[in-house]
């Protein structure tokens, strides 16, 4: 017997014990409404203990791997995966998955340094870099072709083409808060504030005043980036952290008078029969009002649903690229150079003449105009909108991208926003986990990868070129 | 005069709460400078513990009032501590010397996964119970209004008083209080002299996330209902409380609890009951923007 075995084993214990502490009540006693009584229990500790017990062998494996003891913690991991997989009598799906999961986790943490020095060598070696540095750059074209392309696929039916929708508007938002937080590192958590302030702009001058998607759309923006202009105006000179709270602040009161203002906003039951995008006047509808005609008859060729759909997508494709566009070229003049030196040295950016609040104010109010257009393209593509739509959470969520992706880069959003808002929505099973899993997922980025999935970010601008591998 | 006083009674109780959840992030921000966003979200949880616990007393037959509360208060602080030293453990600890946004990243982060747990494990309905003290006594009676204390008020303001007495004894003339105290002024410094940092770092945690168990047990208590999501409300108006009174300082949270709570029963028993909840906002932001080192804090000098 190993001498490293004991401690391990008493580690691991300590951390079922924890284990058990943390879910006895939370989880050993569910209470359940039962006629008007008030809660019952619905007792789950044999659920507990089962849980408790894997996560012994759990923390154990992991203990194993870490030690170098490769072999057996390998052995464990695929015992696990297999108690997990096989048709025994457990009282719930889940523990079944959180046993294989358990037993993944080890798996992965077993193989992970021989792939992680395979991966080293490759990256280092003169093809490797190569190939990466064109990977990079092809990888962001390819994606850009598929996107182009998608409409026309076989497979693109209703289904996918609003879950298309709902990922591009994720990877429009992420990209904006993208210029706030990953490039001038500037915390905001009321991003969705601006896209509420986008959204009902939109909703309010086209069902009272009858303007249409194209017209309000810049209004929208400029009015979100106004309201960034003056919330900032005032907050920016606080420190990160407070920034955060602020901001926090300022989302939930525009809710919460967006909530209680009646006369303005029609409260909680939200502005409904918005009228959606037209193509050059022509509507997306299988009978056009009076006065006007549908794109359909336009184009001459017969009515399908799928249409306003596919307009739809290419409207928010386009305005997303305009915002990465906008990215990509920004961050190369003084001024994206200057969010970026914000973010890496406050104090040094002073001495060499930076003003940190205006500075900071152009990004804030950037993102802010961003998160607009995408809130008026969301109430156009709703036809409904309402205070619901905008709470706290949905800045998290759009932070979770940014976070997840690696804060600043481009293409992390997207792979992000694919992951966090297309896995869920395809498996819609997992969808009471799926918050579980964001805030997992941001722990676990932060304490593993602070800097995101994609963990390689080219500098925007480099003193000296890099020479191209031989 | 009645309605005010009434108002008084109410604010009181209110603030009490507040103060107990707002000493939770003085503390951890006094020593470690970082916003415990997770924090509200263990003040739930203690409210869930509290429930549980007294639907246990009530399965074992404990039929006795004092001791129902006092078993459910030993029980709740205990279990909702190993939250607070588990979040520290997992979440913060390794992000210690990582960029500066990154704790409060990962607290948004707990605080969201704890929410969620919560919400798949006990559901997402409002849960009723815990409203086992009852009755009151009626100070006196104006303009045909009666101005009521009830017991429970008094035993919350009782718990909080001597709670906060016993926590304020703790820090200024305990071992435990001196290693804190060190630990918040100069970390390095603290531990080259012997302090053991982690664990002091570690208690802070189980301290505050002992109080905000209290304080979502009393919270059950007096409003007979708790459900997954009172923790964000309930920690950003503690959060307010404790930058209204100067984030860092421990007499501060209590005084900024109470008047976070003053201000919220009257801006509802006067102006607008549906703006409340604005109003604690507005004070976080005023507060921040033109005071941010708040009525007791020391403004914070960065250095180079």
């Amino acid at each position: 017997m190993d001498a490293r075995l004991p401690p391990m084993i008493k580690d691991s214990a300590l951390t079922a014990l924890v284990a058990a502490a943390l879910g006895v009540f939370i989880v050993g006693f569910k209470t359940i409404d039962v006629g008007t009584g008030g809660p019952v229990f619905d007792y789950q500790l044999v659920d507990l203990a089962i849980a408790v017990v894997t996560i012994f062998f759990g923390r154990l494996g992991l203990q194993l791997a870490s030690v170098g003891l490769k072999w057996p913690a390998f052995v464990l991991g695929i015992a696990l995966g297999a108690v997990g997989a096989a048709p025994l009598k457990l009282p719930s799906t889940f523990l079944h998955w959180f046993i294989v999961l358990a037993g993944i986790v080890i798996i992965l943490r077993t193989i992970w340094p021989w792939a992680n020095e395979a991966m080293a060598k490759a990256r280092h070696s003169p093809r490797g870099a190569n190939y990466g540095r064109n990977f990079v750059k092809f990888f962001g074209a390819g994606l850009l072709v598929a996107a182009v392309l998608m409409p026309f696929m076989p497979f693109a039916d209703q289904k996918t083409m609003d879950l298309a929708v709902l990922i591009l508007t994720y990877v429009m938002l992420g990209w904006g808060l993208n210029i706030v937080v990953g490039l001038a590192g500037l915390l905001d958590l009321g991003y969705v504030a601006f896209y509420a302030v986008g959204a009902y702009a939109y909703a309010l001058l086209s069902t009272q005043h009858g303007l249409g998607f194209w017209t309000v759309l810049p209004l929208a923006g400029m009015m979100a980036a106004a309201f960034g202009l003056v919330l900032g105006f005032p907050v920016l000179r606080l420190r990160g952290d407070y920034l955060a709270i602020v901001t926090l602040g300022f989302g939930e009161i525009i809710r919460l008078v967006l909530l209680n203002w009646v006369d303005l906003s029609n409260g909680p039951a939200g502005i409904g029969g918005i009228p959606g995008p037209t193509l050059f006047g022509a509507v997306f509808a299988e009978t056009a009002p009076a006065g006007k005609t549908t794109f359909a008859e336009m184009a001459g060729i017969p009515f399908s649903a799928n249409q306003r759909l596919i307009y739809l997508y290419y409207i928010i494709l386009l305005l997303a690229l305009v915002t990465n566009l906008f990215t990509q070229r920004v961050r190369r003049l003084p001024v994206g150079r200057a969010w970026e030196a914000l973010r890496e040295d406050e104090t040094a950016c002073k001495a060499l003449g930076i003003n940190p609040t205006n500075t900071k104010l152009t990004a804030f109010t950037v993102g802010a105009m961003f998160a607009g257009f995408a809130g008026s393209f969301f109430a156009a593509k709703q036809r409904f909108i309402s205070p619901e739509s905008f709470t706290f959470i949905e800045s998290a969520i759009i932070l979770a991208i940014v976070v997840l992706g690696g804060m600043g880069s481009q293409i992390g959003v997207v792979l992000a926003a694919v992951l966090l808002i297309g896995l869920p929505e395809w498996f819609r099973d997992l969808g009471a986990y799926r918050m579980v899993v964001f805030g997992l997922a941001m722990v676990l980025i932060m304490a593993f990868r602070p800097r995101g999935l994609i963990a390689h970010r080219e500098p925007s601008v480099r003193l000296h070129p890099v020479r191209a591998g031989p | 005069m009645a309605y005010f006083s009434q108002q008084l009674i109410n604010a009181l109780t209110l603030g009490s709460i507040y103060a107990l959840i707002a000493i939770g992030y003085t503390m951890v921000y006094g020593i470690i400078g970082m916003i415990n966003f997770a924090h509200g979200e263990v003040f739930m949880i203690g409210g869930f513990i509290s429930l549980i616990g007294f639907m246990i007393c009530a399965a074992l037959g404990i039929s006795a009032v004092p001791v129902a509360i006092v078993l459910v208060l030993l029980l709740a602080m205990a279990f909702t501590a190993v939250y607070g030293w588990t979040i520290e453990r997992v979440a913060y600890r390794p992000l210690r010397g990582s960029f500066r946004l990154a704790p409060l990243i990962s607290a948004i982060g707990v605080s969201i996964l704890l929410q969620n747990y919560v919400q798949l494990a006990q559901g997402a309905r409002p849960k009723a119970g815990g409203q086992i003290v009852e009755g009151g006594y009626t100070l006196f009676s104006a303009d045909g209004f009666d101005v009521r204390v009830t017991w429970l008020q008094i035993t919350i303001w009782v718990v909080t008083v001597a709670l906060m007495a016993g926590f304020s004894w703790l820090i200024a003339a305990t071992p435990l209080g001196r290693q804190q105290r060190a630990c918040e002024q100069d970390m390095k410094m603290a531990s080259l002299l012997g302090v053991n940092v982690d664990r002091t770092i570690s208690l802070t945690f189980v301290m505050g996330a002992a109080l905000a168990a209290v304080a979502g047990m009393m919270f059950l208590m007096y409003y007979g209902v708790v459900d997954f999501f009172i923790g964000f409300l309930a920690g950003i108006k503690a959060f307010t409380a404790a930058v209204l009174g100067g984030i860092g300082s421990l007499p501060g949270a209590m005084l900024g609890g109470l008047l976070i709570g003053l201000i919220e029963v009257f801006w509802a028993g006067y102006f607008s009951s549906e703006y409340k909840d604005v109003a604690a906002f507005a004070i976080l932001v005023l507060v921040l923007i033109f005071r941010p080192s708040g009525l007791l804090g020391k403004p914070e000098i960065e250095k180079v």
